[in-house]
């Protein structure tokens, strides 16, 4: 009891992967200011950011649902710290994995994006709702290549437990070496792109148009609670894509991986403008899914 | 409220409100932004929505008809806020103070904590003038 609580709270839980995705996030921050020739926020700001939202005064709109608007933010939080736990605790450990983990995951990535639609309806604003709407379409539109492309290595190592995923990867190479691996990394690296929700696909807060979107009436503590979770889905996504599709190796390889991926997101979000809605729908349904097709096709051929 | 206001002098997320400006002040405010001054050094960054502003931006003639929704601004910014008039317009009124429509400068609607003049006023101007309320918050 007192190991599960600590592994939730402290070590791959809360305050460590609070502590790393602030400092991913002012990574990002940073890299995107020199890729634009500025100089960038100093090492600490994503810190003073949230201990100053932490801080500011909570406004609750009148005519919303109070108890939803309250509680997405922090359900968002909580499952995203129960997805890094089950990930870093497999990895170091893949014989302890349960039946259907893989599953859970799919599931419990899935929950920030729902609670983002609950929390911005119950926030009673226009504009938050046309951002609920956006998000809505867009997890219909990622959620099925993202599922074909996690079929490959579930073919690949014939078991659905990510303890045996990354077994057969340790003691045969990584999915990412095969044809089929490949194709299906790229697949869910794009997919987990619209799930963080960075640049191209960040329709549902268009800081531009929308004002915010699904975030507009959220300020002070409840915002810091987006945030938070905004910064550790930049922690939990390349995690899973190592654990997917390129485990194996040691620590260093690991920390490598996980630069590379962090590295190919902030890239992919600084190079590229912000899609329209249908566009971004009809890009996951068209080349990304029948990559996604192709890639199972080949997985089952044994490519 | 001592403590939070200090909070805010390390990370002010800015909201832009236009009250009838001219665009010129509009302008240079986003200059402040671009790589030459890059505001973002000392954690400012411009929001979209109000409920997550620290400081507002306000340029322009504040005007009869602006009163009503510069005050509702206000209201909806979350406390601790700061107010900042740029532009000679909203400091003082400029060439406009005998116009039948000037309903008086900025700091007789609401609250005013830093004036940074000039028409428009230069982006190292008004980087002088946030760190200035900065400086003075931090003391």
């Amino acid at each position: 009891m007192l190991k599960i609580l600590f592994n939730y709270f402290i070590f791959p839980g809360f305050i460590f992967l609070s502590i790393l995705g602030m400092f991913v996030s002012w990574v990002d921050r940073k890299v995107t200011a020199r890729v634009q020739w500025r100089l960038g926020p100093p090492i600490l700001q994503p810190f003073y950011d949230l201990r100053k939202l932490l801080l500011k005064e909570t406004i609750i709109p009148k005519q919303g649902n109070t108890l939803l608007f309250v509680l997405s933010p922090v359900l968002s939080l909580l499952s995203v710290i129960l997805v890094s736990n089950i990930l870093v605790l497999t990895y170091l450990y893949p014989q302890r994995s349960f039946m259907g983990d893989m599953i859970v995951v799919i599931y419990l990535l899935l929950i920030p994006a729902l609670t983002t639609i609950i929390g911005a309806s119950a926030s009673f604003n226009p504009l938050s709702s046309l951002g609920a709407s956006r998000e809505i379409k867009l997890i219909l539109s990622y959620e099925l290549p993202f599922i074909l492309a996690l079929l490959v290595p579930i073919i690949r190592s014939h078991s659905i437990l990510l303890g045996d995923i990354i077994r057969f990867q340790q003691s045969s190479g990584s999915f990412a070496s095969s044809l089929s691996g490949m194709l299906a990394f790229a697949v869910a690296l794009l997919c987990m792109h619209a799930k963080i929700g960075l640049v191209p696909f960040d329709l549902a807060e268009a800081e531009t148009e929308l004002a915010g979107g699904v975030s507009i009436e959220y300020s002070g503590p409840l915002l810091a609670f987006w945030k938070l979770s905004k910064m550790m889905m930049l922690i939990v996504a390349p995690v899973f894509l190592i654990v997917a599709f390129l485990a194996g190796g040691g620590i260093t390889g690991f920390i490598i991986k996980f630069l590379l991926i962090t590295v190919a997101f902030i890239l992919i979000k600084n190079t590229n403008p912000r899609v329209r809605i249908d566009q971004a729908m009809r890009f996951f349904w068209g080349p990304v899914a029948i990559l996604g097709f192709v890639s199972v096709l080949l997985a089952l051929m044994g490519f | 409220m001592f403590e939070k206001t200090k909070t805010l002098t390390k990370s002010l997320f800015a909201f832009h409100v236009g009250a009838s400006a001219c665009n010129n002040c509009d302008i240079e405010i986003l200059d402040c932004l671009t790589p030459k001054y890059d505001l973002e050094r000392f954690g400012v960054v411009l929001v979209g929505s109000i409920r997550h502003a620290d400081i507002l931006l306000v340029t322009g003639v504040v005007n009869k008809k602006i009163i009503p929704k510069l005050k509702k601004i206000y209201e909806q910014a979350p406390r601790p806020c700061f107010v900042v008039a740029i532009g000679g317009c909203s400091c003082s009124g400029i060439t406009f103070r005998d116009s039948y429509n000037f309903a008086g400068p900025l700091d007789k609607i609401i609250p005013v904590d830093a004036y940074i003049p000039g028409c428009p006023p230069k982006p190292e101007a008004i980087i002088a003038g946030l760190a200035k309320l900065i400086n003075s918050v931090k003391s």
